[in-house]
């Protein structure tokens, strides 16, 4: 059985390699290299996987989840401008890709229940595109 | 593996009717959709595509490049169009529902993949097509 919680946090970032010139920056990123950066409503959907507890009828503590979600993404994340203020976006691109991953590395070690596992993280940067981390196997095939 | 999932809008007007079918029987199979003249939809189509993370740029694929593809193979002939009589696969026997427009994208697409990404990754992993918030067709195409 899965289940998904939701959250959400509003960020800045700006994409692009040092290693490249302005126009291949460009032509790479489009407007997300634009040098000042520029903001997303971030919608983040957790997915953990498991059986319920005979006992609670519970994969997870839904409250526990939301907190470790809250603490380890939202909080640090949550109006800050990524590059410059969140590890490690001040050496690596913050594109949604390396964000999901990021995430995912943060929740999975919170988020070892007896009875339930991280199956997929799911990161909105806009309504029109998404991003799936299931971690470093195959995790997105779903 | 991440996947990346894109989503796209088109309005296009179809009529449901199998020239191997009596008109009675078109009726029958087709309700509505029948209707001589045709009607219209606002088509919301989501491309999903993995692979691996690229170390130099954060990415699983080039979202430019995508919407390139997509805009030139699919968008710009099916919006604002009806696929009866402007969409070339539609123009004989092919009944334009959604699983067989679904099939025709896929076939547009997989053609000119390639073309956009030589390399061995991204993979084309599934192509949804909304054509009402109550209908949505899913086509896994790896």
């Amino acid at each position: 059985m899965l289940i998904t919680r939701r959250a959400e946090f509003s960020a800045s970032h700006v994409c692009g390699q040092p290693s490249l010139t302005a126009e291949q920056n460009r032509e790479l990123y489009g407007a997300a290299s634009n040098k000042n950066g520029h903001g997303h409503n971030y919608v983040l959907e957790v997915t953990l996987e498991g059986e319920p507890d005979p006992v609670t009828g519970m994969i997870f503590d839904l409250k526990t989840l939301k907190e470790v979600i809250q603490k380890n993404v939202v909080e640090p994340m949550d109006h800050r401008f990524l590059n410059y203020e969140v590890f490690p976006f001040d050496k690596i691109v913050p594109t949604a890709e390396n964000l999901a991953a990021e995430i995912w590395k943060r929740l999975e070690p919170h988020l070892k229940g007896e009875r339930a596992r991280l199956r997929n993280v799911r990161l909105f940067e806009t309504e029109d595109l998404y991003v799936d981390y299931g971690g470093g196997g195959h995790g997105a095939d779903q | 593996m991440t996947r990346v999932t894109r989503r796209y809008k088109f309005a296009a007007s179809h009529r449901l009717n199998s020239s191997r079918l009596s008109e009675q029987q078109n009726g029958e199979l087709y309700g509505k959709c029948n209707n001589p003249y045709g009607h219209g939809h606002d088509y919301v189509l989501e491309v999903s595509v993995a692979g691996p993370l690229d170390a130099v740029s954060g990415q699983v694929v080039n979202v430019q490049a995508l919407d390139r593809l997509v805009h030139e193979q699919i968008l710009r002939d099916f919006d604002h169009r009806y696929f009866n009589a402007d969409v070339r696969e539609f123009l004989g026997d092919l009944v334009p529902t959604s699983e067989n427009i679904l099939r025709v994208i896929e076939n547009r697409l997989s053609t000119h993949w390639r073309g956009v990404f030589p390399g061995d990754w991204p993979h084309l992993k599934s192509i949804r097509l909304q054509e009402t918030k109550r209908n949505r067709f899913e086509l896994r195409t790896n």
